[in-house]
């Protein structure tokens, strides 16, 4: 416990220490702003409620969260500091889990600090403020499961280009199998339980059934278990690729 | 405390270590010299735990590496090649962060980290980000972090690399306080700090042990142990040469080389001493002006040279 602390605040601290905690908080309430009033039409909607910014979170996340990610395990490998943290004494699970905690917490205070536009909508109208609490928790788990694919592909290479790169086109893998498109093109000639195995591998459907309100134990089970295999993967990534 | 058994090994088909076997005790100090390539670094990654061996064990105090690997972590302190760290850190919160990791909190931590500092000379830099110092101040940090818990078994990869001449002294000189204490391995390709700071030393190369002995022992493998050296003034007659093969007990001559108006002259002999008196008398007859005359004490680059011969070139893996 001690040690994912320590790695913990570690990378917590090299976020904030360098501009790329400022960066990234400003561009993603920048563009958060950006899709929910213009593309989102949250005025337009005539709602109040925050579907027009939880429907473009997942595309958000597309490309802001593998920034992040990218260099967690690749600048290690780069610079040589992951054979001092390999003989260190922790586990590479805690070194993993730490990581990404600190991580994940730094999406949740970029998350926490769209507040101005829960505030918006109760200033202009009642919104169902439980369903927009529960859309939160659902942008947070699924936050988690781009970051862990992300954090898992960070380690194969140590190059953060194609970490990113790569990070990107896997979580776009699994934003499409949720897609008409491309179960129909599945449909023809794969079974219908794999059809629907591939479909509820998709963030959005568990992702949009959560925003609604519906906090299914079925949906919050598939993005932890989800986050879980993907960091089971990444212990055994950097435990193969640590000395390459 | 540390036990290496039949260490192995290997990147696909290249063999990186080859059947390495050796013992350092509590008070000791080896040195593990090499020509780049040999192997020495791949060894130092194996005791750490960083590497898992092809074959063979690793025993550090008695645990196994690949057994117990945070046991042994936890007994050693490493200083990996080019002392890798957390370049957007400062000194300060780098150690703090070693010092976590290890288990400290509190007076201790804080009296852990202020040890370190003093001991590494890093007072003036405790504030600057690891990235803005120079090579010597950030392998000071290395070492730093390696001291920190006050390891029984300390292991580091080129600890002087790169560091001026004061810096070096002062390194060894750390090295050497804490001989007392602790099980070091150093590796290193200069060879003057072997004889300066190793009770021990191992010559690798190819992944195989080529010398396992004090450093004295390694000296005396040069053929230029024990050989006397006569320097004179001028050049003396052509048969000077003669005249020294024919003393008794004399194996050998050799003329060396000249150095302005000097004349050097290597004698190989079977018993010194009883050939020093000799050769004195020898110049006085003569009446040579005697510049010089000692015994040499081997030359380890000689030595090094010999021993590791046959490695074959560019092969990078170390």
């Amino acid at each position: 416990m001690n040690s994912i602390m320590a790695i913990y605040k570690r990378e917590l601290g090299s976020y904030f220490s360098t501009p790329v905690a400022y960066v990234f908080i400003v561009i993603f309430l920048m563009l958060a702003g950006v899709f929910t009033f213009y593309l989102g039409g949250l005025y337009e909607r005539g709602q109040a409620d925050l579907q027009a910014f939880f429907n473009y979170l997942p595309w958000l996340y597309l490309f802001l969260i593998p920034a992040l990610s990218m260099r967690l395990w690749a600048e290690e490998r780069k610079s040589g500091s992951i054979e001092l943290l390999m003989t260190l004494p922790i586990s590479i699970s805690h070194a993993v889990i730490g990581k990404f905690l600190a991580v994940w917490l730094f999406i949740g205070i970029a998350l926490l600090l769209t507040f101005p536009l829960w505030l918006t909508l109760n200033y202009l109208g009642e919104p169902d403020n439980p369903v927009i609490l529960s859309g939160y928790l659902g942008a947070f788990l699924m936050a988690g499961a781009y970051l862990a694919i992300g954090s898992c592909i960070s380690a194969i290479t140590r190059n953060q280009v194609i970490a990113f790169v790569i990070s990107v086109v896997v979580s776009f893998g699994f934003i499409l199998s949720g897609f008409p498109l491309v179960l129909d093109f599945f449909k023809d000639w794969l079974p219908q339980i794999v059809v629907n195995a591939i479909s509820s591998m998709s963030f959005l459907t568990h992702f949009n059934s959560i925003t609604k309100g519906v906090i299914d134990l079925r949906d919050v089970i598939y993005f932890v278990s989800f986050i879980f295999c993907w960091l089971m993967a990444n212990v055994i990534v950097v435990d193969m690729k640590k000395s390459d | 405390m540390i036990e290496v058994h039949n260490l192995r090994k290997q990147f696909g088909v290249f063999t990186a270590v080859d059947d390495i076997s050796f013992k350092v005790k509590k008070g000791e100090v080896l040195g593990f010299l090499g020509p780049n390539g040999a192997g020495k670094s791949t060894t130092m990654k194996m005791i750490t735990g960083f590497l898992n061996p092809s074959a063979g064990t690793v025993k550090v105090c008695g645990e196994d590496v690949v057994k117990s690997p945070l046991a042994v972590k936890k007994s050693i302190g490493y200083l990996p090649e080019g002392a890798p760290a957390y370049d957007d850190m400062t000194v300060d919160s780098f150690l703090r962060f070693i010092a976590n990791i290890r288990g400290y909190h509190g007076a201790e931590k804080t009296k852990r980290i202020e040890s370190a500092i003093q001991k590494a000379n890093l007072e003036s830099v405790i504030h600057k980000t690891i990235e803005t110092l120079s090579k010597g101040f950030k392998r000071r940090v290395g070492l730093a972090q390696a001291i920190l818990h006050d390891p029984p078994v300390l292991i580091m990869d080129e600890p002087t690399d790169g560091l001026d001449p004061n810096q070096k002294h002062e390194v060894r000189l750390l090295i050497k306080e804490m001989a007392k204490e602790k099980a070091i391995v150093i590796s290193t390709h200069i060879l003057e700090e072997v004889d300066a700071i190793c009770d021990r030393a191992i010559i690798i190369a190819e992944g195989k042990v080529k010398f396992d002995g004090t450093p004295k022992e390694l000296e005396a493998m040069s053929e230029y142990h024990n050989a006397i050296r006569l320097t004179v003034d001028g050049y003396p007659s052509l048969n000077a040469e003669k005249l020294l093969g024919e003393l008794v007990g004399v194996n050998r001559v050799a003329y060396d080389r000249s150095v302005g108006e000097k004349t050097s002259y290597q004698i190989f002999a079977e018993n010194v001493d009883d050939a020093v008196k000799q050769i004195s008398h020898l110049a006085q007859d003569q009446d040579w002006v005697v510049d010089e005359l000692v015994m040499e004490k081997g030359r380890l680059e000689d030595v090094f040279r010999r021993l590791t011969l046959g490695e074959t070139e560019g092969s990078n893996h170390e």
